[in-house]
């Protein structure tokens, strides 16, 4: 490829540029001005470290931080040690097919409907204690015991490590679909090395750069999660994340400097996460690579196998029975301890919530496609002109795609609105389109742009040599090759799409209602069956895309054997 | 010399009273100020920032902007929040960039800290609107003073009351034959019986004004409490309160390391046993929830001897609404004597009247008379005395001072 080198960026880059600089600017000034002290509609127009010092006198201040840093590094990796110990065992057998056909449902669980299920599965009062009530235990009240929110997180790191390894799952599998890796088995069984030396060895380094971002992206999630923290996690004290959204809905609005001041510190804690795995990646890699040559076969790796079929087992186990438990109490009336099943059930609410939900739910599905579809084709077209010209990264570009990632959400919000408020543009469809664009569009690039620069040269020199232009390669070569990756980033966008809370309720001004509006609004009542209700009707929108990013290619493919899944 | 020159500010004052004869004659709903307010409501769409946590609560604001709707012709729509601060926030954002006028928010729930805070930052309404809604003289200013006076700030007519709230404790009766009368016995209690009783975590609401019931009530200088918390000795005024929650901290649920997270987890936590006493803002909540399944039926309300907590909740408009006038409208049909008993009744949402129901022209009278609280139902009567809310800016200093003990172990 002659390397055309531009010294001006391409239209797609200025745009991406344009369209985020805007909301990442007003939200980074929204953050970081109050954190120093500056917020003018509240009398504060001076720059001082005010803000920090009350931050630093907060009870516990250390022990939240620590806790975000924790919960989150420990259940990333504990996440990313399951998917690739399983996969390592049994990519490409008839389990690994099975299994992965749990993956839809799984992902399209909301965070937080997920953390209420895991929560009702293991309380005292739960599904597993009921079971065993009273007849094993003898208990006829619930004991009093310290499972949920303990102090040191451990359920909060369960509840973590549920919700990831589905999506750590999905990415491993996208990356494991790449055209050749069976050839990369055929040569290590050829060669005597067991199954998993073979995955380790000889995939893993293939594969593992198309899963980097997404872990990365896992543990900035997990550094910083607020709702599934608020169910799980220890309240004295609670974590950063949801100690920040409780400062920044205080009466007292002063609170809001301090709550700035922590959302820089939390994107400390988020930060050192990030550079403690960067280390232990590179650990990693300088330790196992006198191993990876070794010339070791590795041939009984049966105990270690099963291991990670037994942990994979374990924890779509625990996500399909929170899962169930949800569905029974979305039917529930009365459901009180001990009683194993709801003793009054209650239908018609079911039925109401779908009829009253029914306006809600078209408002999401439009969201859902229209941001999933622009931030997909967005991505498509900034890694199309950007690999035309030969400049594969842009750092820049990158710090301003996924700052939105990093930064707490609440305090970055609070700058975006003005800047919408501004534009007069608050409050209407667009606003919340662009708005969700800027939280979305990064999941678009992180799950496609290590596809795309995978993706073989050439297929793309082939076309080119035979005249075909660059639409043409583009449509008939690189999307079609593609598909797969592409159609799982459009579910991903939309299942974030769909997740989007804040930035639906504060740039929406109220006017845009979708399904998670309502439904965090109504669960914040705490009632159960709501709650699981709307938990449900989240869920539907996130399903069928993944679903159809599943069935798409099977049945385009059906014809081609080499685009095909892994099958054994 | 001043005092007899405030001695004729007095006197003058009650001779440009209107006489309560007069008041009676002229329907200040027939009033020309008030048609005109009609007149412009008319065709406006009125956005209702309010809490959305209570499927009861929603389907009643639903029928409430179903009936303005059709007599009025206001259109009121029910945005569900999770958190009145997301509504500040939106009004400061607004204010912010200098939106004087057409602000998302036409009308907003709200009491106590949210409403001082707003009102010290100059996000609300003119004053004085809440009191030229017709409906505004069936309010109990006299008997219920909190409908005038929020947590101790004068409400100076910038929020119109809607319901009023006082602290009840709940307990299964099939579980707990005679409930705690005093602090003293439910410390007793639960000393007797570790792991049964909590209170949620401050800063939740509930918490806090379990903290607040406590200080009250162990508290020596009671005015003091009704003054901002910086003039105040707060260690010594405290420390009765303190010393009361560290004798109970180790019979607490969960040994006190975890709390419950709201009231509505508190009561999941009544119904399941795991728990003996919960506690609620609404006397009819525990109807309300058995109704609606959420309580075995053998739930019971009781109060504290001495009184509780009580206070009022409004409906405020903020300083650049728009739609001014359809809010008025909703907000003076929330009023109503057939609004109010309709959300008295447990069945629907059992929020108690801020209207003085013995004053009442006979037949709205009726409506009220006609209401069956349920067994788990205190009558008036017995709901006891209720005490007042401390100035706002205790809650900030108590949350602090109970997050440093306990919060932070």
């Amino acid at each position: 490829m002659t390397g055309r080198r531009h010294s001006f960026p391409e239209i797609p880059t200025l745009l991406v540029a344009l369209l985020l600089a805007g909301p990442v600017l007003a939200g980074l000034a929204g953050t970081v001005l109050p954190a120093f002290g500056y917020l003018p509609v509240l009398g504060y127009d001076r720059i001082s470290l005010e803000p920090f010092r009350e931050l630093l006198a907060a009870p516990g201040l250390a022990r939240s931080a620590l806790l975000s840093f924790g919960t989150g590094l420990v259940a990333s990796l504990l996440s990313l040690a399951i998917v690739l110990v399983f996969a390592a065992g049994w990519a490409g057998t008839a389990t690994f097919q099975r299994l992965s056909r749990f993956l839809s449902p799984l992902l399209s669980v909301p965070h937080a409907a997920a953390a209420i299920g895991l929560a009702f599965l293991i309380a005292p009062s739960g599904f597993l204690v009921r079971a065993l009530s009273p007849w094993a235990t003898g208990w006829t009240r619930p004991p009093d015991l310290l499972i949920l929110n303990d102090p040191l997180g451990l359920s909060l790191t369960f509840g973590l490590v549920a919700k990831e390894v589905p999506f750590l799952f999905l990415m491993t599998l996208a990356a494991l679909s790449r055209p050749h890796i069976r050839d990369f088995y055929r040569a290590g069984a050829s060669l005597g090395y067991g199954r998993m030396a073979t995955f380790f060895k000889i995939v893993l380094p293939q594969i593992y750069p198309l899963i980097r971002l997404p872990v990365l992206a896992v543990i900035a999630y997990a550094t910083s999660v607020v709702d599934v923290a608020v169910i799980l996690g220890p309240t004295t004290p609670a974590p950063l994340a949801p100690r920040l959204v409780g400062w920044m809905s205080d009466p007292d609005l002063s609170r809001r400097l301090t709550a700035s001041a922590g959302a820089l510190l939390q994107l400390g804690v988020t930060s050192a996460a990030l550079l403690v795995y960067l280390i232990l990646e590179r650990l990693a890699l300088s330790g196992l690579r006198g191993r990876l040559a070794s010339g070791h076969r590795h041939r009984h790796d049966g105990a270690a196998r099963h291991a990670g079929l037994a942990l994979m087992v374990a924890v779509i186990t625990v996500m399909m029975l929170s899962l169930l438990l949800l569905g029974l109490w979305s039917m529930a009336r009365s459901w009180w301890f001990p009683a194993l099943l709801p003793q009054r059930w209650d239908l018609m609410r079911l039925a109401d919530t779908f009829t009253m939900g029914a306006p809600a739910l078209w408002a999401t599905l439009a969201l859902a496609v229209t941001t999933a579809g622009l931030a997909t084709a967005l991505t498509l077209w900034l890694l199309d002109a950007r690999s035309h010209n030969n400049r594969p990264s842009g750092r820049r570009l990158k710090a301003l795609v996924f700052l939105p990632l990093l930064l707490p959400q609440i305090g970055f919000l609070f700058g975006l609105q003005m800047l919408f408020l501004l534009a007069g543009m608050s409050g209407s469809f667009p606003a919340v389109l662009l708005a969700q664009l800027v939280f979305v569009f990064p999941y678009a690039v992180l799950s496609l742009s290590d596809s795309w620069a995978r993706l073989d040269p050439r297929y793309t020199k082939a076309a080119a040599s035979i005249g075909a232009s660059r639409a043409r390669i583009f449509w008939q070569v690189r999307l079609p090759l593609l598909l797969r990756p592409v159609l799982t980033t459009l579910a991903v966008a939309a299942a974030v799409s769909v997740g989007q809370y804040l930035p639906t309720l504060m740039i929406g001004a109220g006017r845009i209602v979708t399904v998670t509006t309502e439904s965090v609004a109504l669960a914040s009542g705490g009632n159960r069956p709501v709650a699981a209700l709307y938990a449900l009707l989240q869920l539907l929108i996130p399903l069928t895309g993944f679903v159809l990013a599943a069935l798409i290619p099977a049945v385009l493919y059906r014809n081609r054997a080499a685009m095909r899944l892994e099958r054994g | 010399m001043t005092r007899r020159f405030a001695a004729t500010l007095g006197l003058l004052g009650t001779l440009l009273l209107p006489l309560p004869g007069t008041a009676q004659e002229t329907d200040p709903a027939t009033s020309q100020e008030w048609q005109s307010v009609l007149e412009e409501a008319r065709g406006q769409t009125v956005y209702f920032h309010a809490w959305g946590g209570e499927p009861r609560i929603n389907a009643y604001i639903g029928w409430a902007a179903r009936e303005v709707e059709r007599d009025f012709g206001v259109r009121v729509i029910h945005v569900k929040v999770s958190d009145t601060a997301t509504v500040v926030s939106q009004v400061l954002a607004e204010k912010s960039v200098g939106k004087a006028s057409g602000g998302a928010v036409d009308l907003i729930w709200i009491n106590g800290e949210n409403f001082a805070a707003m009102k010290e930052q100059g996000l609300l309404a003119e004053q004085g609107w809440a009191e030229t809604l017709p409906n505004w003289r069936y309010v109990d200013v006299e008997n219920k003073p909190t409908v005038s006076v929020d947590f101790t700030v004068p409400t100076d007519g910038q929020e119109s009351p809607w319901g009023m709230a006082k602290l009840v404790f709940m307990y299964d009766s099939a579980r707990l034959d005679t409930p705690p009368a005093t602090l003293q016995a439910l410390l007793d209690h639960a000393k007797a019986h570790p792991g049964r009783f909590s209170y949620p975590q401050p800063p939740n609401f509930y918490g806090t004004t379990f903290l607040k019931q406590v200080l009250v009530s162990t508290v020596e200088d009671k005015a003091a409490l009704s003054r901002p918390v910086d003039d105040a000795d707060f260690e010594a005024l405290t420390a009765p309160l303190f010393a009361y929650l560290d004798d109970l901290h180790g019979s607490l649920w969960r040994q006190g390391e975890a709390f419950p997270q709201n009231a509505s987890h508190m009561r999941q936590l009544l119904a399941d046993g795991e728990l003996d006493i919960a506690f609620s803002f609404n006397p009819g909540d525990a109807a309300g929830a058995i109704a609606n399944g959420e309580l075995p039926p053998s739930v019971r309300t009781f109060v504290l001897d001495g009184g509780t907590i009580g206070n009022t909740h409004f409906v405020a408009i903020p300083f650049n609404s728009s739609n001014k006038a359809g809010a008025k409208v909703f907000a003076d049909f929330l009023l109503t004597p057939m609004a109010q008993t309709r959300k008295q009744d447990p069945e629907i949402w059992g929020d108690p009247t801020v209207l003085n129901v013995a004053a009442l022209p006979a037949n709205e009278k009726a409506l009220f008379e006609a209401l069956d609280l349920g067994p788990a139902t205190l009558s008036p009567e017995d709901l006891g005395p209720v005490l007042p809310e401390p100035h706002p800016s205790w809650v900030a200093a108590l949350e602090d001072a109970w997050l440093q003990r306990y919060g932070a172990e």
